[in-house]
Formats: C-alpha cells, sequence, structure tokens
C-alpha cells in the first residue's frame, strides 16, 4: 500500500459525531415537531447563509480528519522491493494532500501576501553589467512564491488580475450551475415550470431560504475560487516568521476549532443530561448530591480549574513519553484532553436547566398517568421526559459551539490550550501577537486568522440564534 | 436577616469543603509529588536525591493522609492534606516557587487588579444597559436590527483582538497612552485608561443583546400595557417601569461577578503588564508554580460563593415580594 492509514482518536470521534448528525436528522424527520421546528429554521435566512458557511468549514474540517503515513520512496537501487516498507514519522491527512503545494512551499521567513520578494532586506550577491558579483542589501527573490514569473516580476500584476477574473468567471459558472440545479429540484417538487420555480427560490418568504443559501454561496465561491486559483503560485496571505504559507495554517485551524467546540459537547451532554434529569426525576438524597457536585464545580472560576487540570495533564503527559508512537499522536490526545477538561467544567450550567425543566415535566399530568399505570421510571425518562427535554440540549450545543471556539484561542494564549505543535486559532494568534510591533508592521498572519476565525463564530452565532428562535416554545409563536 | 446570612454561611462551608478537595486531588493524587518534581527538575538530570530534595523544600515529603509515624494529632497534621489543603481556610497558602509568601503577594496584587475591573465593570454595564435601553425604545425599526447585527458581530471577535488591536491603534498608531505598565499612586490613570476602555468595548456586544432581550421579554407583560394604557410617553414607560423591574434578572447575572473583580482579568493584565492577581495567576501558570494556582483556585471560589450569597442578598433590595424564610 502507498500510504498506512492512521486512525487518531479526535477522527474517531469527528466521524461519530457525524454519525450521530445523521442519526439526529433521521430521528427529527421522523417526529412532527422537530420537523417543523427544523423547517422553521430552515425558513430563517440567516440561519441558512450561516449553515451554508458553516458547511464549508465542515467540509475541510472534515477532509483533515482522514489521516495516513506516506511510505518512504526507497532511493531507486536494486533490492528496493526486498527491504520492509518504511512509513514517514510525519501523520499527514487527506487535506494536506489536496494542500501538498502550500505545505511543502516553504520560504525562508516572512513574506507579504502575494509577494514575489522577501519582507526583509538581506545582503544578496549581484552579478553586475561588468560580470563581477556585487554585494548589496536588498530584498532577496523568494523561491517559490510567483516563481512561474521567472526574472519578469513586473508581469505580477497583470498575472494576479488575469488569475482573478479567470476566477471569478469559474466562480460564477460554479454558481449558476448550482443555482440551476435547485431550481431544478424545486421545480420538480413542486411540479411547476422553470420561471415559477425561480421566482419561489427568490421569494422573501418561501418554505425554504433558498435565496440566502444560493447568495451565501455566491460569496464564498466568489472569495474562495480566486484565492484557490492564485494559491497555486503565490503565497495567497504571505508567510510567517518560519516561512510557511499562511493559507494553509487558517485552513489546518479550521479542524482544530471543530474538534474543541463539538467534541466537547460530547463529553458534556452524557454528563449533563444523566444527571440533570435523574436529579428532578428522583429528587431527595439524589437532588442534594448532584446539586452540591455541580455547585462545587461551578464555584471554580472556570479559566483556573481548566489552567488547573490542564497542567496535572501536561505533568502526566511529559512524564510518560512511552505512551505516544508520533507526535501527532500526542498532539492529538492533549487537544482530547483539553476537550475533556473543557467539557467536564462546563456541563453544570445545561445540567441545571435540565434538573429544573425535568422538575416541572414530572408533575405534568401524562407523567403521573404513566406513574399510575406503573411503568417503570426508566422508561418514564427514556420515553417521556428526555425527549421533552431535547429541544434545550439542542439550543445549548449549538450555543456552546462559539464559546468554545473563542475559548480556545484564549487558552492557548494562556498557555493551557492545545499542544504548541498543533495548528490552530490560538497558536497563530499566540504566534502572531508580537509582529504588529515589528517595524516594518507584520500583519498577514493575525489578519488571517482574525478573518477566519470571525467568520466561523459569526456563522456558528447566526445559526445559534436560528435554531433557538426555531426550538424555543417561548419564543416559537411569534414570527 | 442576620440568621439567613449565616445560615447561608455555613451552607457555603460544605462547598468550600468539596473545592478543597477537587484541587487536592487534582494536584497531589492525580500526579504524585514525584512526577512534580521531576517535571521542575526537568526530565533528564533527575535524581532520588534531587526528588527529595525538592519535596522536603517544600514540605511535599509527607504522606498524604495519615501519618504512621507522628503520633497523637500529629498523625493528622504532619501530612500533605492537612498542610497544604486544610490550611488554606485560615489564609495560609504557603510560598511560591520563587519563596515569596503567597498570602502577602495576592493582598499587594489587589490594589492593580481592582483599579483596572472595577471601572471596566461600572462603565461596562451603564454603557450596555444604556445601549440595550436605546434598542429597545427603537424596537422593529432598522436600528435596532442592526444593532442586534452589530452586536453578534462583536460578540464573534475573540478577546484577543481587541486587545491587539486597541494596542497597536490608541498606543502605536496615535500614540494616546503607554503600551503597557502600571504605576502607583496618581500617575496611574494613564495605564488604566486604554485597558478599562478595552475591556469595556469587548463587552458590549454580548452584554447589550442580552440585556435587550430582558427588556423585550418585560416589554410584553401586562404592567407595561397599562402604563401605556393610561396614557405614559413611551420613554416614561421604559426608564420608570420597563427598567425598574428589568433589574432583577439583571442582578443574577452582574452581582454574583461583582467580588470576582478582585481576581482581575488573566488576559487584559498579562497583555498590559499590569501586576495583579491575572498577570499573577498567568506568570504561575507558565511556570508551573502549582502552589499559587491552587491558592488561587480557593481563592477564586470563595469569592463567586460571597457573589451568590450577595446576589440573593440584593433581591430583597429590588423586589420586595421575596422575603427570606
Amino acid at each position: 500500500m502507498p500510504f498506512l492509514p492512521v486512525i487518531l482518536w479526535s477522527d474517531v470521534l469527528i466521524w461519530l459525531l457525524l454519525l450521530l448528525a445523521v442519526v439526529l436528522g433521521w430521528l427529527s424527520a421522523r417526529n412532527p415537531l422537530w420537523r417543523t421546528a427544523w423547517r422553521r429554521v430552515g425558513r430563517s435566512r440567516a440561519g441558512m447563509a450561516s449553515a451554508t458557511l458553516l458547511l464549508a468549514f465542515a467540509v475541510v474540517g472534515l477532509l483533515d480528519s482522514l489521516h495516513y503515513r506516506p511510505r518512504l520512496v526507497a532511493d531507486g537501487g536494486q533490492g528496493a522491493s526486498a527491504q520492509p516498507t518504511a512509513y514517514a514519522v510525519e501523520v499527514l491527512s487527506l487535506l494536506d494532500a489536496l494542500l501538498t503545494p502550500l505545505r511543502t512551499r516553504n520560504e525562508k521567513t516572512y513574506s507579504e501576501p502575494l509577494a514575489t520578494r522577501a519582507h526583509a532586506r538581506e545582503t544578496i550577491e549581484v552579478r553586475g553589467s561588468d560580470g563581477r558579483l556585487q554585494q548589496t542589501r536588498d530584498h532577496p527573490r523568494l523561491r517559490y512564491g510567483g516563481a512561474h514569473l521567472g526574472a519578469d516580476e513586473s508581469r505580477r500584476d497583470a498575472d494576479v488580475a488575469s488569475r482573478v477574473l479567470q476566477a471569478l468567471g469559474l466562480a460564477l459558472l460554479a454558481w449558476a450551475a448550482v443555482a440551476v440545479a435547485v431550481c431544478g429540484g424545486v421545480a420538480r417538487a413542486q411540479g411547476s415550470g422553470w420561471r415559477q420555480a425561480w421566482r419561489r427560490v427568490w421569494r422573501r418568504d418561501g418554505d425554504f431560504a433558498w435565496n440566502a443559501v444560493l447568495a451565501a454561496l455566491a460569496a464564498l465561491l466568489l472569495l474562495a475560487m480566486p484565492v484557490a486559483l492564485l494559491a497555486t503560485d503565490y503565497h495567497v496571505f504571505g508567510t510567517d516568521k518560519v516561512g510557511q504559507d499562511v493559507l494553509y495554517q487558517v485552513l489546518k485551524s479550521v479542524r482544530t476549532a471543530l474538534v474543541i467546540g463539538l467534541v466537547t459537547t460530547l463529553v458534556m451532554l452524557p454528563l449533563s443530561v444523566l444527571l440533570g434529569v435523574l436529579a428532578g426525576y428522583f429528587r431527595g438524597w439524589v437532588d442534594d448530591l448532584i446539586q452540591y457536585l455541580y455547585t462545587t464545580l461551578s464555584s471554580i472560576p472556570g479559566v483556573l480549574l481548566i489552567a488547573a487540570a490542564v497542567l496535572m495533564m501536561q505533568v502526566l503527559i511529559d512524564t510518560h513519553p512511552q505512551w505516544f508512537a508520533t507526535a501527532a499522536e500526542r498532539a492529538d490526545l492533549r487537544l482530547l484532553a483539553l476537550c475533556f477538561i473543557l467539557g467536564v467544567t462546563s456541563w453544570t450550567g445545561l445540567c441545571r436547566l435540565l434538573r429544573g425543566e425535568t422538575l416541572k415535566l414530572r408533575e405534568l399530568e401524562y407523567i403521573q398517568a404513566a406513574q399510575a399505570f406503573g411503568v417503570s421510571s426508566l422508561r418514564i425518562i427514556g420515553r417521556h421526559i428526555v425527549p421533552n427535554l431535547m429541544h434545550i440540549v439542542i439550543i445549548a450545543l449549538v450555543m456552546d459551539f462559539s464559546s468554545l471556539v473563542l475559548a480556545e484561542a484564549v487558552l492557548s494564549y494562556v498557555g493551557i490550550g492545545v499542544d504548541p505543535t498543533m495548528i490552530s486559532f490560538g497558536t497563530m494568534i499566540n504566534n502572531a501577537r508580537l509582529e504588529l510591533a515589528r517595524e516594518p508592521m507584520v500583519w498577514w498572519s493575525l489578519s488571517a486568522a482574525f478573518f477566519f476565525m470571525f467568520s466561523l463564530v459569526l456563522a456558528a452565532n447566526l445559526f445559534a440564534d436560528a435554531v433557538r428562535d426555531a426550538f424555543d416554545p417561548r419564543l416559537a409563536g411569534s414570527p | 436577616m442576620l440568621a439567613y446570612i449565616i445560615r447561608r454561611l455555613l451552607y457555603a462551608l460544605p462547598i468550600l469543603v468539596g473545592v478543597n478537595l477537587i484541587t487536592f486531588a487534582l494536584f497531589f493524587v492525580v500526579n504524585t509529588p514525584d512526577d512534580m518534581a521531576r517535571m521542575q527538575l526537568g526530565v533528564k538530570r533527575v535524581t532520588p536525591e534531587a526528588i527529595d530534595r525538592w519535596k522536603a523544600e517544600r514540605g511535599y515529603d509527607k504522606p498524604l493522609f495519615f501519618n504512621d509515624a507522628a503520633s497523637g494529632s500529629a498523625m493528622l497534621s504532619e501530612t500533605i492534606f492537612f498542610s497544604k489543603s486544610v490550611r488554606m481556610f485560615v489564609g495560609d497558602f504557603g510560598r511560591a516557587e520563587d519563596g515569596r509568601d503567597i498570602a502577602r503577594e495576592i493582598v499587594t496584587r489587589m490594589g492593580p487588579s481592582l483599579a483596572i475591573a472595577l471601572p471596566t465593570f461600572i462603565i461596562g454595564l451603564l454603557v450596555s444597559v444604556s445601549l440595550a435601553l436605546l434598542l429597545t425604545f427603537f424596537r422593529a425599526t432598522y436600528l435596532d436590527f442592526w444593532g442586534v447585527v452589530l452586536c453578534v458581530a462583536m460578540m464573534s471577535i475573540s478577546g484577543l483582538f481587541y486587545i491587539i488591536g486597541g494596542q497597536y491603534l490608541i498606543s502605536k498608531l496615535w500614540k494616546l497612552v503607554p503600551i503597557s505598565g502600571y504605576g502607583g499612586g496618581l500617575d496611574a490613570w494613564k495605564f488604566v485608561i486604554l485597558p478599562v476602555l478595552i475591556g469595556v468595548v469587548s463587552g458590549i456586544g454580548s452584554s447589550t443583546r442580552w440585556y435587550r432581550t430582558i427588556f423585550i421579554e418585560e416589554i410584553a407583560r401586562d404592567y407595561v400595557r397599562t402604563a401605556r394604557a393610561k396614557g405614559l410617553a413611551e420613554a416614561a414607560v421604559l426608564f420608570r417601569h420597563v427598567l425598574r423591574n428589568a433589574l432583577i434578572p439583571i442582578l443574577t447575572g452582574v452581582v454574583v461577578v461583582i467580588p470576582l473583580l478582585f481576581m482581575g482579568s488573566l488576559l487584559t493584565e498579562s497583555f498590559f503588564g499590569i501586576p495583579g492577581l491575572g498577570s499573577y495567576t498567568i506568570d504561575a501558570i507558565n511556570a508551573q508554580d502549582f502552589a499559587v494556582v491552587r491558592a488561587m483556585v480557593f481563592i477564586g471560589s470563595l469569592l463567586y460563593i460571597v457573589g451568590l450569597i450577595l446576589t440573593d442578598l440584593s433581591y430583597t433590595f429590588v423586589d420586595p415580594r421575596i422575603r427570606f424564610n
């Protein structure tokens, strides 16, 4: 085999989460109440536009969650086949494979976006007109940025402009294809003509906010396509201190953010649902115990508890280097441990909400009727209480995502976040925070991290609002 | 009233004991003092003697819970649990890695933390409540819509960017105030102004939106309709009726953080080089000074519990319907 699949724990959890999402979708489709709630989400224009963007981020994250170790190429000579196949120590992902040019074309140090020359002056040797070598101080030519231009660097602007124009054309074509497909789908579903379908798609109060999806897709394509076309020969967002492409870094950060935002909920959910429902349903000493537990945990300021736990985990990891085969595995386990710690420290709020709601539910007639019929407590909880709490759970899930992504950046800055070797928004900001003070200023790393993080969190916030408006029974009546 | 406060304080005690046990378990059971010593000394030049010396210097060479070698009450008191955890209740936090007394350090560092946190808190509260009232006044107009959009956008920006951007713009580009540092006495104002400004701005988004939701919920109540029906102007309805009634839910979130102001803000203090408790904690985390982190966890939860009691008390002042029982 040309590669050796590597299954990291976080990959397993990510794909498990995708499976859970599919199951949730299937369950929602069967439950009429949820179907209407999701329809309401589908009607929300802000919700659907942000969902489109989130989907794009999710695709990047999922591509980055299939890992392998490439086979080392034996160096030619005879007997190469006899050697046992060796695999690289470096763990790559499918995204890395797609972005090979970005990943491998490293410059020496800083270079500006789309630059052909380095950011800082260096002493370089130039062959003068008389054929002798002269030493001058100038910006050295980049090894890869705009290398296809050769010596003719003045052509860069024209080249960039023509590529952007090409990309915009391509983006429009791709968008038109999607729009036609959507219209065709709507026309078939409605059994109407194309004109009607087109009008239906763009109507403000349709059943599904296709207009928002298409608009968001247009914006996405118009931005992403030029970047993709330029990235083959330029460093679109420049390079950082060690010469690594910034675009590659922000794309890799997406997965870290998604893992932190999603896997944490996997830890948080079982704890808060189980304990909250038990406390609310059984009351008495169970309730006292669980209340004591969550009051104690929530009385420790979050950052400090996380700091204490992460410090202890670091000691554990550093004193047991034999547990990890590769550096990637170590970083991955540290990421998961961070998720675990974040989950253990943040389940208390949701647990309190669920306990209160269960206290209310268990007094309702239908629960009392079930109790009178002698239905077991386990069955009542499973069939009658938990399904009626799911709207709170779903709202809490989507609301927590953005705050977790933001928390990761802060924690990484404080030094208690992800492994320093793992690319994340937090480590990017941490590495770049002193660059604004440089003369001349290095702004691109920070701006790229800001732009990507902002769009991810904003989309998550807008989507969370749409979901909350649709699922919260207090708001559901209002338009 | 007094009996109520005393009862609440007695309830708080088991919680503090719980916090103490959790931190003890985290710091001494999950990792043995041997592991910590190895970490601190560096994995390479570790010898059993060096570990023993490290532990003896810090008093970690005792048994965890029960000392067989001692007799009488010393069987319990000559242990790590007693000397490191139980003694926190009387304000003895031991010494940091640099040999300074932690309790004393905490007292001297409270001042700068408060000088930043208190103005940020008060100004932030005033600004967000006023903005939320403004949005409520213009509800269901374009101003309200775009105001909320702006709030969501502002809360989607990481706090790190506010600090980095603010420092760059105000201190480096416009050179209005020093970029970081702290001075005692009256000179402190020019060091304080930028962190406070940034703290206020970075909090506006989420709190304005939160207060707006509270106001909007309040405005749907019957008494508001009555107030309008008797001919009050919208401004009078908002200020005299809605604002006062909305104070109750606002208090829940606000009073609880007041005692935590003593702890300062980790990010702001470390970015601006302010010698407060927040930067103390960050330095301790980076230097892996376990004693300091343990002390801060304990103090943090103590203050939080004080905040909870204060919240309950403040209810009676704003809502006469609530009485202690």
